[in-house]
């Protein structure tokens, strides 16, 4: 029995019922616009809070992992990505970190084989599986920055989302158009929902906390795909509560009582995303920008890093050791500072 | 520690872009919705191929059909449920009607930010003369 | 001592994790499965706290009254010391990508050998006692409450991790295990909860200088024997200096080579190396250690034992510091002395007197590696080397973790043995250079009396090393670790028999044509060189 992947389950299910059914019994201004003030405003305030919380304490050391050849020699090469000594060098190093996934790209699959030989072999579904989920959520993420902005400053300031949408629709299926994005997200949640629950140390390792972002995500995303090419609910009336929101000034309670509850449990969806991140593991967002073995420079032989706590300690000194043992120093012909 | 400096200003620029719709929308009445405007030609044939919210859901998923139908299978006529039947064309029949482009189709379309690609082959016969 | 099974059987690994929820399935405390408890007179002599004598065997661990308290404060605290801690606690998103990089799971099997179930050891007790949902939601949000077990739980496994950071190369968000598990001990050092092989050492080089507990006259003494056997198969007579004000360098290595093979034959290929090319330099009884097992129990104490580095360095007024091969010696060196206990203001950046060469990697700790210090010397032709002299060598090199993954010393090393070998096979490119594999005994956990956990950790390296030594015939593994030249030997007579284990000065002493030798018939093992005996048609 995987417990918490009942549970995790049981809460989505649960949650889905509020998102589905309550908003349409009376209460689309409380779901449709307060909720999503909260969700925005406790996401925000908790993000801020977390990060600061980690910024509160210092790194006393320099501790960056070293993934190849220092600087050292002038005829040495330096792997200046992997193992930087200088602010670029970090800079590119994060770059490959955040936006390539670097370190997962590196993934292997230890097994023995032949019963006596051990083989580490490249494994890189994982890193693609993460890939085409982190650039599929921020593709769709962008795609609906058209409900956010009225069109006018879509099509003359934030071209890039019609450009990206056009990519996204880039084979022109149907209409209205495919946007392959949508589809890999799914794909991408449900490939690694199957990991958690197919392989057994993953499996083994993975929490409720693990299973519910996803089952959450994997909802959004089946909702927002049920909506554009099953049910085909009423955009203009969607982007009328959207705009509203963001412009506080909401639209007639007519236009919010017209959409479909899937709209509604779309929106609800995303606010429990929003209200759970900062209070999660999705911080890891964040948190690989702020993580000390990855955004150091490895210069610390060459530019004093500085401890702000560094403690004053009780060192065994020279002159306790040569008390200690200065008849066998001087037996033994070793020079002492002081003859007796 | 002066990476302070550096995470703070992480955290506004990511702040400022997550609020950044609210900064653009503040005081704007856009909740209003677009209005489309059914044209004078319109209104005198009364009656559409199929129900105004059916219209308003399937428009898209019709114009695809049809254009298949036109395209690979070079069949032209759209039979409603009453048994009317009309050339599946998007300029000669829809736009016959329709005559107001701008009005009609581009309001919702604007408002909504959707581009459908239909203008990148097909001329409104108005905005030709 | 308990038997060790035979490796056909030992290699039969089963990685299949349990049914039970892992926070259910009890440490394991057979004898042969934990290494012994420290006696309370080494913490006494260092002044840490809670010293008792007790046993991880036994049912009740004598904890002190408080130690709930301890734990959550000494937790709190190191939460607010390191950013490291917070981040690792709240970031990870068990991914498992770690899962089969650590040694110790890929030759135990054991799932909490996963480094992400290492760290959700400690990573459960700090939801708990720090996150509002792990104290609403408990169990599944991978909380838990602090028991005696999670404590016994913490002594099993953070003594099953040898802070080689190997996951931490393949981590996304560069979750480090190490320091995780640093850490986790600190903690337990708290409630005076540590291992003798550890605590010992750490005694033992507070008073007298060094790991061993070398008494100044006996460091002499070695040092003198070393210099008689170099005079017997070179010919030439060595004269170290010890303790002497005014030389221009101060070389330190860990005790561990002045005092078992075969890490003592890199001492003498150090002390033939400084004669060959007339290095001013001296040695210290007061800081004769390298090495610094500090840094396995607690940040101030690693502090402590390091500082009499710069202490002594001061003391004799030498320009600058020549480190000798080891491995977490270099972790501490390259990434906390400068921060602990510099700036040393009273050194100089260190320049070679022999090439005029300025390491400006070391410009402000003013400590150079001696490898870093030999490639140089062979870069700029210094040397007078006959590689032949270790042709009946094949040789493969075993990065050691720290300098690898702390440091990035990998090319250095690879360049002298190139110069002082004719025959030199690195192993597969996923066992080597970042990707090393430790040996399974590294952190402090050398002990005897977990033997067999040792060899299952050490199984990844040795596997590596049977494909060179099948592949080339390799004979050799060279290291640049004292720690790994005590434990490689067992780890290779066990696992691939036919491979012996040196450092890399031994080679270059074997390899090196020193000014006014006798022919040389044998190697610094004084073992006979072949084809060398009566055979001098160079």
């Amino acid at each position: 029995m995987n417990l918490n992947l009942l549970f995790s389950l049981a809460a989505i299910l649960v949650l889905g019922c509020v998102g589905y059914f309550v908003p349409n019994a009376g209460l689309q201004m409380f779901f449709g616009v307060i909720l999503p003030y909260i969700a925005v405003l406790t996401f925000l305030c908790g993000v801020i809070w977390r990060v600061m919380k980690w910024a509160k304490s210092p790194v006393p050391f320099r501790i960056p992992t070293t993934c190849g050849q220092q600087q050292s020699l002038p005829w040495i090469k330096q792997n200046k990505i992997d193992n930087p000594s200088t602010t670029t060098g970090v800079i590119i190093r994060m770059f490959f970190e955040i936006f390539l996934f670097r370190s997962l790209f590196r993934n292997t699959k230890a097994e023995i084989k032949d019963g006596d030989k051990i083989s580490y072999e490249w494994e890189i579904f994982l890193w693609v599986g993460a890939l085409a989920f982190h650039y599929s959520f921020l593709t769709v993420l962008v795609r609906h920055l058209r409900f956010f902005f009225e069109d006018t400053l879509l099509k003359e300031k934030l071209f890039f989302v019609g450009i990206i949408e056009t990519l996204d629709g880039f084979f022109q299926i149907g209409l209205p158009i495919v946007l392959i994005s949508g589809f890999v997200l799914l794909a991408a949640v449900l490939f690694l929902l199957s990991r958690r629950v197919l392989n057994p140390q993953v499996k083994y390792i993975s929490l409720a906390a693990d299973y519910f972002p996803l089952l959450l995500i994997a909802g959004i995303a089946a909702t927002g795909l049920w909506m554009r090419y099953i049910e085909r609910v009423d955009v203009t009336a969607i982007k009328q509560i959207t705009l509203g929101i963001v412009s506080f000034n909401w639209t007639s309670i007519d236009v919010m009582k017209s959409v479909s509850g899937t709209f509604y449990l779309h929106l609800f969806f995303i606010c429990t995303l929003l209200i759970y991140f900062p209070f999660s593991k999705l911080m890891h967002a964040a948190g690989v920008f702020l993580s000390p073995t990855r955004n150091l420079a490895n210069n610390s032989r060459m530019v004093r890093h500085i401890n702000p706590w560094n403690p004053e300690v009780k060192v065994h000194s020279y002159e306790s050791y040569e008390n200690d043992f200065r008849e066998k120093m001087i037996e033994a012909g070793l020079p002492v500072d002081k003859e007796s | 520690m002066n990476d302070k400096i550096k995470i703070i200003a992480g955290l506004i620029i990511f702040v400022a872009i997550c609020l950044s719709p609210f900064f653009m929308g503040l005081g704007s009445d856009s909740n209003k919705g677009p209005d489309p405007v059914i044209s004078e030609t319109a209104k005198k044939k009364g009656k559409c191929i199929l129900e105004k919210t059916e219209m308003a859901k399937q428009h898209m998923v019709i114009l695809d059909q049809w254009r298949n139908s036109v395209v690979r299978d070079a069949q032209r006529v759209y039979t409603t449920k009453d048994g009317k039947r009309f050339d599946m064309s998007l300029s000669n029949t829809c736009l016959d009607c329709h005559d107001n482009k701008k009005e009609f189709c581009d309001r919702c379309h604007d408002y909504a930010s959707v581009t459908p690609y239909c203008w990148d082959c097909h001329i409104n016969p108005k905005e030709v003369k | 001592m308990v038997d060790v099974v035979k490796p056909e059987e030992m290699i039969k690994i089963d990685p299949t994790p349990p049914s039970t929820n892992w926070m259910d399935v009890p440490p394991d405390f057979s004898p042969g499965k934990f290494p012994y408890p420290s006696q309370a007179k080494s913490l006494e002599a260092v002044g840490f706290p809670n010293a008792r004598e007790w046993s991880p065997a036994d049912e009740d661990w004598k904890l002190p009254e408080n130690w709930q308290q301890i734990i959550h404060e000494g937790f709190k605290e190191r939460l607010d010391k390191y950013r490291s801690l917070k981040v690792f606690m709240d970031s990870c998103v068990r991914c498992g990508a770690c899962a089969d990089k650590c040694h110790f799971f890929i030759g135990t099997g054991d799932p909490k050998n996963m480094p992400v179930l290492r760290a959700e050891l400690l990573r459960s007790i700090y939801r708990n006692d720090f996150t509002t949902i792990g104290k609403m939601l408990g169990k599944f949000a991978g909380a838990r409450k602090l028991t005696p077990a999670v404590i016994k739980e913490w002594f099993s496994y953070f003594y099953q991790c040898t802070e080689c950071r190997r996951c931490s190369v393949f981590c996304p968000y560069g979750i480090d295990t190490a320091e995780i598990t640093m850490m986790a001990r600190e903690l337990l050092h708290l409630l005076g909860l540590s291992i003798h092989w550890i605590m010992d050492p750490v005694s033992n080089c507070n008073r007298t200088g060094n790991h061993l507990g070398i008494q100044p006259q006996n460091f002499k003494e070695i040092i003198e024997f070393f210099c008689e056997d170099i005079e017997e198969i070179t010919g030439v007579t060595l004269n170290p200096s010890f303790n002497r004000k005014g030389a221009e360098v101060l070389f330190i290595t860990p005790s561990g080579d002045a005092f078992a093979d075969p890490g003592t034959y890199s001492f003498m290929g150090y002390l033939m190396l400084f004669e060959h090319i007339g290095l001013d330099y001296t040695l210290s009884t007061y800081a004769s250690e390298g090495g610094n097992f500090g840094l396995f129990t607690s940040s101030e104490m690693m502090k402590r034992l390091n500082a009499k580095m710069y202490r002594e360095a001061e003391r004799l007024g030498v320009k600058w510091i020549l480190g000798g091969e080891c491995g977490h010696m270099w972790r501490v060196i390259n990434q906390y002395m400068g921060t602990m206990n510099g700036p040393a203001n009273f050194l100089e950046a260190p320049v070679s007197p022999i090439t005029g060469t300025k390491f400006e990697n070391a410009r402000d700790t003013k400590m150079v590696h001696i490898a870093e210090f030999t490639a140089d010397l062979i870069k700029n032709n210094k040397l007078n080397l006959d590689p032949s002299r270790n042709d009946h060598l094949k040789v493969t090199y075993h990065d050691s973790c720290n300098p690898a993954r702390g440091m990035g010393m990998l090319d250095e090393p690879r360049f002298v043995l190139e110069n002082v070998c004719n025959n030199f096979h690195d192993m597969p490119e996923s066992t080597i250079r970042e990707n090393t594999f430790c040996c399974g005994s590294g952190s402090g956990l050398n002990t005897e009396e977990i033997m067999d956990l040792r060899l299952r950790g050490g199984l990844p390296r040795a596997n590596a090393v049977k494909y060179v030594h099948e592949k080339h015939g390799v004979n050799m593994l060279s290291c640049v670790c004292a720690i790994d030249r005590a434990v490689l030997p067992p780890l290779m007579d066990y696992w691939v028999p036919g491979v012996d284990v040196c450092g890399l000065h031994e080679l270059v002493g074997n390899a090196l044509v020193m000014e006014g030798e006798i022919e040389r018939e044998m190697d610094l093992r004084m073992e006979d060189l072949p084809g060398k005996e009566g055979d001098s048609d160079e």
